[in-house]
């Protein structure tokens, strides 16, 4: 298992080829009270960069975006009714989508938790 | 944000917001605190206990002169010549064409007005009163004074201990009263629709006025994010947002704001239009809005008619922390503001079902005296 995350706080826990993606503390403790998910639903491709879910706060909308190319295995079902578990457990229980990697070098990239903790930091 | 950093002024609290984990950001052109422990939280407090809301951004202006309240009538569309002595009266600063160029709040003292304008409108609002009003108007910003409002449902019984004899104003009244040794211009007002008090105080005063009124277990600081989530429950209108020189008294509906005199009258800048649409209506109205489901519609999303034209356009949207779902205001054509008619709104290529609904969206808890 590696954790990742990317320059736009997502952060991506993988297993062989399937990935977990979500926000991190940094970015619930940023956008404050969170009001609204809407994730994408199973079978959907996304490409690096894709713009694959919405966060709302009760002051504005984020996109979040998928760290990695791949076919959605699905959105995590709970954020619908319980939107606050992103305010609550970020980086556990509050996930957004699990994704079939297309191609795991693309992790290469990205950054990984000690190197990004310290990033945070300087922000 | 087109505002940086350095040009931010500061507020005489920062440093006591900063001690209580306020995140700052640049409002108006301070440095100011939009939330400490989280926007919900401070909201739901609000409506439950007290808050304690820092707007000394705000500008605070005194007009004295020979027939002050005459010479402000001319740019501003609300009756005050017969306001009394300690009243407060909501009005509009208004261009020619009678486009809002601000919304105040009027007070007459004694010999002259006090108004508060909007922060990020204060020194355009100062220019506008200073060539457009009659000679013989003087107008001062007091700009080392600080302005606090403390609002909910636990207010008066705090601010009793502190500055007694508030809790005898009514809504929209105001007086000097003695805080704890400081002088003080309270009125009971605010912008949260609850029960309330706006608390005028020197600038180097104000850090021990906040500290007596946090030291009270009711009491908490509360950030801009819930102060407009707060007036957006109440269906206040937010200057810059909801309204701006491109929206009239009677298009943004507060026509209650025009007394009768004023309307058969007039005399007001943009009077003749102003009149006119008193009369016939106006093309645009602002209107409230239930939006279906949990995601807000925020400002600058398109509302549709059922044909799918677009009519009108979101001018402020948020979740409801205390009904738990959207809300939003917007203009609409006129034929379509009436409560119940069910219209879409357009967001980022998603359609929304939301249905024209009379504010406020939470009821008001004002303290109006009974016959006052």
């Amino acid at each position: 298992m590696s954790l990742h995350f990317t320059g736009e706080h997502e952060w991506i826990r993988v297993e062989g080829d399937v990935g977990t993606v979500g926000i991190s503390n940094h970015a619930q403790e940023a956008l404050g009270d969170i009001v609204f998910v809407e994730v994408p639903e199973g079978g959907r491709s996304l490409n690096k960069g894709d713009d694959a879910a919405v966060v709302e706060s009760v002051k504005a909308a984020s996109d979040v975006y998928s760290p990695v190319a791949g076919e959605v295995i699905e959105g995590n079902p709970a954020l619908a009714d319980d939107p606050a578990l992103v305010n609550r457990d970020p980086e556990g229980e509050g996930w957004f989508f699990k994704i079939r990697l297309a191609d795991t070098s693309e992790l290469d990239g990205l950054m990984d938790e000690a190197k990004y903790r310290e990033w945070v930091k300087t922000l | 944000m087109a505002e940086t950093t350095e040009d931010l002024q500061t507020l005489s609290l920062d440093a006591w917001h900063r001690s209580r984990g306020a995140r700052m950001v640049p409002f108006a052109g301070y440095s100011m605190p939009v939330q400490y422990e989280g926007v919900i939280a401070e909201h739901v407090w609000t409506r439950t206990n007290a808050g304690l809301f820092d707007v000394s951004h705000m500008g605070q202006l005194t007009f004295h002169g020979d027939r002050v309240d005459a010479g402000l009538e001319t740019l501003l569309p609300g009756e005050l010549q017969l306001l009394k002595d300690g009243r407060l009266r909501y009005s509009m600063l208004l261009d020619d064409n009678g486009g809002i160029i601000d919304d105040l709040m009027a007070t007459r003292r004694a010999d002259h007005f006090y108004v508060v304008v909007n922060g990020a409108t204060k020194h355009g609002d100062i220019e506008q009163f200073e060539r457009r009003l009659p000679k013989g108007v003087v107008l001062d910003h007091m700009k080392e004074q600080a302005l606090l409002a403390l609002q909910g449902p636990r207010a008066a019984e705090v601010l009793e201990t502190l500055a007694p004899g508030v809790s005898d104003l009514s809504f929209m009244q105001g007086a000097a009263f003695n805080f704890a040794g400081t002088p003080a211009w309270i009125s009971r007002s605010g912008y949260t629709g609850e029960d309330g008090f706006e608390i005028s105080v020197a600038g180097n005063a104000v850090e021990a006025v906040a500290d007596a009124l946090t030291a009270h277990e009711a009491v908490k600081p509360i950030g801009l994010g819930a102060r407009d989530s707060l007036r957006l429950e109440a269906g206040l209108p937010l200057y810059g947002h909801d309204l701006d020189t491109n929206t009239t008294p009677v298009m943004a509906d507060l026509q209650f704001a025009i007394q009768k005199r004023r309307r058969s009258e007039g005399g007001f800048a943009g009077d003749m239009r102003i009149l006119a649409e008193l009369e016939n209506g106006a093309a645009q109205k602002r209107v409230g809005l239930n939006v279906e489901g949990r995601q807000p519609v925020r400002e600058g999303a398109l509302i549709l008619d059922s044909e799918g034209t677009e009519v009108g356009r979101i001018t402020s949207g948020t979740f409801s922390p205390t009904l738990q779902r959207p809300i939003a205001m917007g203009y609409v054509a006129a034929p379509l503001a009436e409560a119940g008619t069910v219209l879409k709104v357009e967001q980022r290529g998603k359609l929304f079902e939301a249905s024209v609904t009379p504010m406020p969206f939470v009821p008001h808890r004002y303290h109006r005296k009974q016959g006052a």
